[in-house]
């Protein structure tokens, strides 16, 4: 039964925000019995509500508040008001997400030492370590049921894998398979098993996938001590003159503004919202911004380096049949700089409908070319780069100067340039990405810029040293006790994984932590 | 049908694919051969005829017939209806494409024409509507092979999810 709590209650903790790091951290501390209300800015719309319609979706579900962009990077001039391709609705973007759950590699905590001086990347090595972060890998892989670990089967490979595995073969790379991935490859935790409907990025109709809206959320619910409000924007953090935080500033669907009192504060609004919030949140004791110091509150941004490439075969392919992300080539995720870069990429299948095909594949194209490549859709095969990206100072999420939002507060601006490393890493894998399909006779390949970004990651970034990053390994601000940062703006480095399963790890680690703190009367 | 458009159809057989009469109550816009019509209110059917042109050569699909094209403009011509600046563009980019006796041209020669204003909000209006308008159509899914919505129908689990043939597989 799910909990209500009072606005004045201030026992309880806030965590704003309902996806991967703030619906796992509610659930887990409301198993621990602590009481908390979870803030969600989007409305709540369950599976029955999600339509395999890419454009209705897009339309339902994104979060389409008003933002812009600066920057050299294409999304700029593509999509200028849309930098990131993310959720607003309770369940955040893992109603979106696509489900591939890597651990990062233990290099990857470590850049700055492995990777040494990067003339323009502000590397720094985790506060923390694969060997610390392995016992919450674990949790959170059997939490989520992924694939090919805890004894759960890889799905099948749909025909977009097929395509991807014989390229990978006759190129002669090794690890290849249909991924680790938080789908349901049989039935587990009262969920399915993946029905291969496609439409991973619209909602998962049959629950296959693993997303907080029907896993985390409920459980939490069901204890007794979890409260979810949604279309709750949070404005603003409180804070006393102690500069502990007191509560939050909300405003309910229609636009009613309230307090709601907190013990703790956890912000999980991912990499654009969460830093906006704190640098909304200054004050005359934090005129920089909420936990700000260091400065970093912002910086860092990191989108991954990514691209797809599609191949047209002249045969049927049918690429967007079943899962989006059917598997993976992870022989370039290692770390080799005789390639020319710094870090690795993944190589993951994905498939868009013809709809999105038509606005992503090379955004603005048109004419007879573009044309006679939409012909080939039925015969294409398509997969998703991504690799670690350089975190730049200059790369940043910043409080537009005159831009307000519906709220009359000043709208996040995203801006982005490559790191010469994103570039070179981006030239490699894209040839790489078209080798592997004409290995296997593609007619054509076709290079895709990246999308708006996905994977938002780094802007309160963990550090050792108060000076280099907003949050410690715990994910507590440095400047602040009871304030924490839950998503994946804490990561200090991107590595070249899909970052979900760091995200939950991160959580499950946390709620360890804010409980023992609470414990001990330390927050 | 009335004699008027048979005798249109004809003459549209004989010249472009895309023409325009004007007809009480709005403006009539005849296509493929008279195999579809559309009326519009707030452009000429000799504009709306040089937009659907405009939108079949930025996006040639000898496959899909003018109505797809058609569509896109009729939606055009609604928002017009509502929007003068719109409405002004939209007439600009048909005067612009009247000047260079559009309609005579080949398609290479088309494409050409339209890369000579291809960044100008004449051009940019209608492929920004075509982008979606053509390739968001459901009665064009099945043209390209897309299949569409699949959860209603239990996903490709057991509907060729991986029924490649063609393959030497890993």
């Amino acid at each position: 039964m799910a909990a209500k709590f009072d606005l004045n209650d201030d026992s309880v903790v806030v965590v704003i925000g309902s996806g991967a790091g703030g619906g796992t951290l509610s659930n887990e501390l409301a198993q621990k019995g602590i009481n908390v209300v979870t803030l969600e800015a989007g409305g709540r719309h369950e599976i029955e509500d999600f339509v395999n319609d890419e454009w209705a979706s897009f339309g339902n579900i994104s979060w389409l508040d008003k933002r812009t962009t600066s920057g050299t990077w294409r999304v700029a001039k593509d999509f200028s008001g849309l930098p990131a391709w993310i959720v607003k609705a309770v369940g955040g973007s893992t109603i979106h997400w696509a489900g591939a759950s890597l651990r990062f590699q233990e290099h990857e905590f470590k850049v700055k030492t492995h990777y040494g001086e990067l003339a323009g990347a502000n590397l720094l090595d985790w506060p923390i370590t694969l060997a610390e972060m392995e016992p919450y890998y674990d949790k959170a892989e059997d939490k989520m049921g992924v694939t090919g670990t805890h004894n759960i089967p890889r799905l099948p490979g749909n025909n977009n894998f097929r395509v991807l595995a014989a390229g990978a073969k006759k190129l002669g790379y090794k690890e290849f398979h249909t991924g680790n991935m938080a789908i349901n490859s049989e039935p587990r935790d009262g969920r399915g098993s993946c029905q291969q409907i496609g439409f991973c990025f619209q909602g998962c109709k049959s629950g296959a996938k693993w997303s907080t809206l029907y896993t985390e959320i409920p459980k939490g619910e069901a204890t007794g001590h979890m409260e979810v409000r949604p279309n709750a924007q949070v404005l603003q953090i409180q804070h006393d003159d102690s500069s502990k935080v007191t509560g939050v500033l909300y405003a309910d669907k229609d636009g009613n503004q309230h307090v709601q009192k907190a013990r703790v504060v956890a912000v999980a609004g991912n990499s654009i919202e969460s830093p906006r919030l704190l640098l909304n949140s200054a004050s005359a004791k934090f005129p920089d911004g909420m936990a700000n110091s260091s400065g970093m509150v912002g910086k860092n941004y990191m989108r991954h380096m990514t691209g797809s490439v599609y191949a047209i075969y002249d045969k049927p392919v049918h690429m967007y049949r079943g899962t989006t992300m059917a598997g993976i080539i992870r022989d370039e995720s290692v770390h080799n700089p005789a390639r020319g870069f710094v870090g690795g990429y993944e190589m993951e299948t994905l498939s868009l409908g013809l709809p999105f095909m038509a606005a992503f594949l090379d955004p603005g194209a048109w004419g007879k070319q573009f044309a006679q490549d939409m012909e080939g859709y039925a015969s294409m095969a398509g997969m998703w780069l991504v690799g670690e990206d350089m975190p730049q100072e200059t790369n940043a999420i910043t409080l537009h100067a005159t831009e307000k939002d519906q709220y009359g507060l000043p709208v996040p601006n995203v801006h982005f340039d490559d790191h010469p490393n994103d570039v070179a890493m981006r030239e490699h894998a894209f040839k790489q990405g078209a080798a592997v399909y004409e290995a296997v006779g593609a007619v054509r390949t076709i290079r895709t810029p990246p999308y708006p970004s996905t994977h938002n990651l780094g802007t309160n970034r963990m550090s050792a040293n108060a000076a280099d990053g907003v949050v410690n390994k715990h994910g507590q601000t440095h400047d602040i006790k009871n304030l924490f940062v839950s998503d994946g703006s804490q990561f200090t480095t991107g590595a070249a994984e899909n970052p979900t399963l760091t995200i939950v790890a991160l959580a499950i680690r946390q709620a360890d932590y804010i409980a023992e703190q609470m414990g001990k009367n330390e927050i | 049908m009335s004699k008027t458009m048979m005798g249109r159809r004809a003459f549209l057989a004989t010249t472009s694919a895309v023409g325009a009469i004007a007809v009480a109550g709005g403006n009539l816009v005849i296509g493929g051969n008279g195999a579809w019509a559309m009326s519009t209110t707030a452009l000429t059917g000799d504009e709306a005829a040089m937009l659907v042109r405009m939108a079949r050569a930025a996006y040639p699909h000898a496959k899909l017939d003018d109505a797809i094209y058609g569509k896109v403009i009729h939606g055009l011509d609604e928002q017009a209806a509502k929007d003068e600046g719109l409405l002004k563009t939209l007439q600009s980019g048909a005067s612009m494409l009247k000047d260079k006796k559009f309609d005579t041209l080949d398609p290479d020669a088309q494409e050409a024409a339209l890369r000579e204003i291809q960044d100008k909000p004449e051009f940019q209006t209608v492929r920004g509507a075509c982008v979606v308008g053509i390739y968001n159509n459901p009665e064009v899914w099945p043209i390209f092979g897309y299949e569409g919505e699949s959860a209603a129908m239990g996903g490709y689990i057991n509907r060729g999810f991986s029924d490649i043939d063609w393959l030497q597989d890993a």
